[in-house]
């Protein structure tokens, strides 16, 4: 062997076995460091699951009447195997289909495809399931139409009609909720993608309200039926099958009747202050248990019925749930909406007051006006209340005792140049209320309102200074008034620092504080118990279709307000007197039930669409029975004008109800709760529906 | 005197032969051997059975082939493989002439876009092309070790007249069209010449000769739309999903889903459901991948490097030059078409459809490799 020809042999024998290495550290690759991504990989090639919907559970009133249900519905279906196999690959039984169902013959054939077997674009409305399932039409079929189906099968070879569940609403009691409740629909790829939750195709899920947060409760588990396939698509064998399980039901501390009674105050009240004239565009009224945070009543105008979702959206409505011409009716405004609190913040100012060391007792003057720095602040209505306690001060209203006292605290603590330690009683007051914070309630897409305090000012500052400095260039052109651009030079300036106005604005809740409704109802629910801040619950417990207890929301403290002893009896004395002589005296003239609140007339800035400019946020936060505070009711009507005319009248209807009061006399039989307040006990939750519940889907 | 020792070896009895072969090779071959027909066995039972066919129609057949192919290995260590250069015209002759039958219409069939098969009654069928590649590694091996000392080089006109033994049938497979057989003949060719001792500017001139003439086949259309496609969706293998992309994704998620144990023997869903097509063939070892999982399928590499390691002994050790083409060019050719093999269903390789050497099905790729087997053991016999 000569040297070359050695050489060529080593480098072969080196060249041979280093492919074998190669092949050895691919295999390791794929089978060892990649394996469970193939397997799963694999998985999906081979099996198809077969998703038998699991019964939902209800959502109850604390009295067991059912909110949200499933109920049977028809569903004709077209099984896909064997439509293909026809020699027209299923045409003629489109045709029919849609003839009988009210559908083009192209409808029929679009909810037929597998998303897959349509061009991207064109996939509105197809299957997002498996070949092998039976692929629903209409949930919704009247009977003689199933019967059509089931008695022609030479016309509709391969389509079955078969009861199914399907989410209903029932408002029993004539109520909506539909923003608490939410609403179900078919898991999107994006829950499927989501690793945490164990979804099934096609599976129906909670999307919104109390529907999607306790949805895992709700939702049971569906019987799945693996087939294993082949590659022709022919099923080999049956990997598991499992019957579906019931999900369990949701009993809440909402009361259909108070619900129903809420709503219609709350609309009421729109209606009367548009014919008062204003805008009256939106509103929310809250019922809550002071005792323990609980939720009995909530409701948000404008609403939408909560079954559209089932007969499946028509793109309109689905438009009109989200437009500004319609009001928005998706939005919540009991805990998506943010209003200045305007007069009913004054609550807050008091205890500040109080931890100031003002003598809440003492005599203060209340002029018609008063000027801070070079600006004049005027009193609401523009007229001297003369010298008057702070009791009066709450019933009345005054507003120019508080920019005094906002005015002295905002100089004690260094004014224009802040001491490097601060008193802040105004802010600290409302941060222990939970100004600014979320209250936690169980319900999703709650906002936090908004503390404008120093730091705030500042963040705001850093983000906007830009805009201000050179307004002239970036507002628009109907912003360009002398006054706005005088404020955004002076923003440009020192728009970090809290001004004089800023301060004796937020004392009086205006400026920049935001609350939503549920956060005023907590704060005067908190007033009426004595100084806990409750976390709203809607949920009371969870118990199986059985009537098993599975599982009881206990009450949860999210906080102490920052109150004395004596803040509370003088808040509840104040708050009584609105009711008696003050604001409110008119509306509760002769009423029954002693009501203490507050009114609040909310000055918003900013122009409506067609150019007129925004009507006063309306308010009352009130609680009662005064002298053992239960339930705090409070109602917000958006551009809805005063205070004590539009909402007031709306809180004293819900009160009506809640108490059973007939003319001017308490009737206890109507009244929804016995006078112990709203009951602890768990219900028994209608047969009826235990009666679906446990499968008996019959017609 | 040497002579009269050949005489004597020739005469040695069966049992003798038997005990000289390299036992360690064939324990190599033996092992690979049974697991690639329990393996055909897995890879068709439930697919004909559900079809309503014979569930143990190809296993039946894949052991007569071995038994057929080992008899034509037994026969090939009868002879002493240095006489064959005798006939190595008459081996050669005949691969040419096979080949260029497959190429008349009515003679050879097409199967995957190929026409390299030959047909006969009974539904048998010959692939020339594997007796071909036998023809070509003697020839070569007979006309680079001809006439020379033992440390001469081979001459510029040895290595050309080699080149023509080899160019002829490649071309012929070329036409069929073949490109994995013509690219486990190329890599024979480097090999054998390499280790001829020829000047190395003749193996590095061709290494650029095979890259030019792939990229000017694809360029000018030679190579089939099919084949395109195929090297398309190795490197892209959304490119052709239904067809070669399918079957390379679902190979690749075959053996990557048997997981370091595997689903266990005649358990693997993917196989049992026919995902990869033409799984028994050249796909086999997607069966092992899924089925025995990593220890099965490392063991299969490992008695693939047992075989290449016992072969380059052998090649090593004999002092017969063209006893040593032969090995190198056998160990070439097994080497490049368990790589290219393997790799494919790997996804490392382009799809090109070539046998795994002793598992998979089919009876001419069989009878070559036993064939190649012997010519092992023939060369380790008689260099002792």
């Amino acid at each position: 062997m000569n040297q070359r020809s050695r050489l060529s042999l080593i480098v072969t024998q080196t060249l041979v076995l280093s492919l074998m290495l190669a092949l050895f550290g691919r295999l390791f690759f794929l089978q060892v460091a990649s394996g469970l991504k193939y397997q799963s990989a694999a998985l999906s090639i081979q099996s198809r699951d077969i998703v038998n919907p699991a019964i939902r559970g209800a959502i109850t009133d604390s009295s067991g009447i059912p909110l949200a249900m499933d109920r049977p519905g028809m569903q004709i279906t077209v099984n896909r195997s064997a439509v293909d196999e026809l020699p027209d690959k299923g045409s003629a039984v489109f045709a029919q289909l849609g003839k009988l169902l009210g559908m083009s013959a192209a409808q029929v054939f679009t909810k037929t495809r597998l998303c897959g077997e349509l061009a991207i674009g064109q996939r509105s409305g197809c299957w997002n399931g498996t070949r092998q399932q039976p692929i629903p039409l209409t949930k919704l079929a009247t009977e003689a139409q199933a019967l059509k189906v089931l008695e022609n099968p030479t016309i509709f070879p391969g389509v079955d009609a078969a009861p199914v569940p399907i989410r209903s609403y029932p408002a029993l009691a004539g109520e909506n909720a539909a923003h608490v409740l939410g609403y179900t629909g078919v898991v999107t790829d994006a829950d499927l993608a989501d690793t945490t939750k164990h979804f099934y195709r096609n599976e129906i899920v909670g999307k919104s309200g109390l529907e999607y947060v306790y949805d895992n409760y709700l939702r049971g588990t569906p019987g799945v039926k693996t087939l294993i396939v082949d590659r022709k698509e022919a099923i080999t064998s049956v990997s598991q099958n499992t019957s579906p399980t019931p999900g369990n039901n949701l009993v809440t501390h909402l009361d259909a009747r108070l619900q129903s009674a809420t709503e219609a105050a709350l609309a009421s009240s729109v209606k009367r202050s548009r014919s008062l004239g204003y805008h009256a565009d939106s509103g929310a009224a809250v019922v809550m248990d002071v005792k323990n945070g609980a939720i009995l009543a909530m409701a948000s105008y404008p609403t939408y019925d909560p079954n559209m979702w089932q007969k499946g959206l028509t793109t309109q409505q689905a438009k009109d749930l989200f437009s500004t011409a319609t009001g928005v009716p998706a939005l919540s405004r009991a805990i998506q909406g943010e209003y200045a609190p305007a007069s009913t913040f004054k609550a807050l100012s008091i205890v500040a007051a109080s931890s100031a060391k003002y003598n809440l007792n003492a005599l203060y003057d209340c002029p018609a006006s008063l000027k801070v720095g070079t600006q004049l602040f005027r009193n609401f209505e523009t007229k001297s209340q003369g010298h008057i306690n702070m009791t009066e001060a709450i019933a009345v209203s005054c507003d120019t005792i508080w920019y005094q006292i906002a005015f002295d605290q905002w100089l004690k603590d260094g004014g224009l140049s802040p001491h490097p330690s601060l008193n802040d009683y105004f802010f600290n007051a409302a941060r222990g209320f939970g100004v600014g914070k979320k209250t936690g309630i169980d319900l999703p897409g709650e906002l936090s309102g908004r503390l404008p305090d120093r730091q705030w000012k500042q963040a705001y500052y850093d983000a906007n200074k830009n805009f201000f400095c050179n307004y002239t260039k970036r507002a628009k052109p109907s912003d360009l008034t002398p006054y706005l651009i005088a404020i955004a030079h002076e923003n440009c300036l020192d728009g970090n620092k809290l001004r004089a106005g800023d301060a004796v604005n937020f004392a009086i809740g205006q400026g920049d504080t935001l609350v939503t409704p549920l956060q005023l109802t907590d704060i005067y629910a908190s007033i009426a118990n004595g100084g806990t801040l409750w976390k709203p619950q809607v949920a009371k417990a969870v118990i199986t279709p059985k009537g098993e207890v599975i599982k009881t929301f206990s009450p949860v403290i999210n906080g102490k307000a920052p109150v004395t002893k004596s803040d509370i009896a003088f808040l509840h004395t104040a708050l009584r007197a609105v009711a008696t002589r003050g604001t409110a005296a008119g509306v509760f003239a002769n009423y029954p039930i002693e009501v203490a609140g507050k009114t609040g007339t909310g000055q918003v800035l900013g122009r409506n669409p067609n150019g007129s400019a925004k009507d006063d946020t309306s308010w009352f936060a009130s609680f009662a029975p005064a002298a053992s505070p239960r339930y705090a009711v409070v109602m917000m009507v958006s551009q809805g004008g005063f205070g004590a005319s539009v909402s007031a009248v709306g809180v004293k209807d819900i009160y009506s109800a809640l108490f059973g009061v007939v003319g001017n006399k308490v009737d206890p039989a109507k009244a929804i709760f016995p006078s112990s307040g709203p009951s602890a006990a768990l219900p028994k939750v209608d047969p009826k529906y235990a009666k679906l519940a446990a499968g008996t889907v019959t017609k | 005197m040497s002579r009269l020792l050949g005489e004597g070896r020739r005469a040695r009895s069966f049992r003798n032969n038997i005990s000289g072969y390299d036992k360690q090779l064939n324990f190599a071959v033996g092992a690979l051997l049974l697991i690639g027909t329990l393996l055909v066995w897995a890879a068709t039972r439930q697919w004909f059975a559900s079809q309503g066919l014979d569930p143990q129609y190809y296993v039946k057949r894949h052991v007569l082939n071995i038994i057929i192919g080992l008899l034509l290995a037994y026969g090939t260590t009868l002879v002493d493989y240095r006489l064959l250069r005798a006939y190595t015209p008459f081996v050669w002759g005949a691969g040419v002439l096979g080949l260029v039958a497959v190429l008349i219409p009515g003679i050879g069939s097409t199967i995957n876009g190929a026409k390299a098969w030959i047909s006969f009654p009974g539904g048998f069928t010959l692939q020339p092309a594997e007796l071909a590649k036998i023809a070509v590694i003697i020839g070569m091996a007979m006309l680079l070790a001809e006439a020379r000392d033992k440390d001469s080089a081979p001459s510029h006109k040895d290595v050309m007249k080699s080149l023509v033994v080899a160019l002829v049938p490649m071309a012929l497979i070329m036409l069929e069209p073949d490109l994995g057989e013509a690219l486990i003949i190329s890599a024979a060719v480097i090999a054998i010449i390499g280790v001829s001792g020829a000047p190395s500017r003749w193996v590095i001139g061709l290494l650029l000769v095979g890259v030019l003439t792939g990229f000017v086949a694809v360029k000018a259309g030679v190579i089939h739309e099919y084949q395109v496609k195929r090297l398309q969706s190795f490197v892209n293998p959304s490119a052709d999903p239904q067809q070669s992309g399918y079957q390379l994704r679902q190979s690749r998620i075959t053996i990557g889903s048997g997981g370091i144990i595997g689903r266990g023997l005649f358990n693997g869903p993917q196989t049992n459901g026919r995902f990869v097509p033409e799984q028994q063939t050249d796909f086999i070892f997607t069966v092992a991948g899924e089925e025995l999982g990593f220890l099965g399928s490392g063991f299969i590499l490992l008695l693939f490097g047992l075989f290449f390691v016992r072969a380059f002994a052998i090649a090593s050790r004999t002092t017969d030059i063209f006893g040593r083409l032969v090995c190198i060019g056998v160990i070439a050719w097994f080497a490049f078409q368990a790589f290219e093999n393997m790799g494919m269903t790997m996804g490392l390789m382009p799809m090109t459809g070539v046998p795994l050497p002793f598992m998979s099905y089919g009876g001419s790729s069989m009878f070559a490799n036993l064939v190649g087997l012997g010519l092992l053991q023939s060369v380790h016999l008689r260099s002792r």
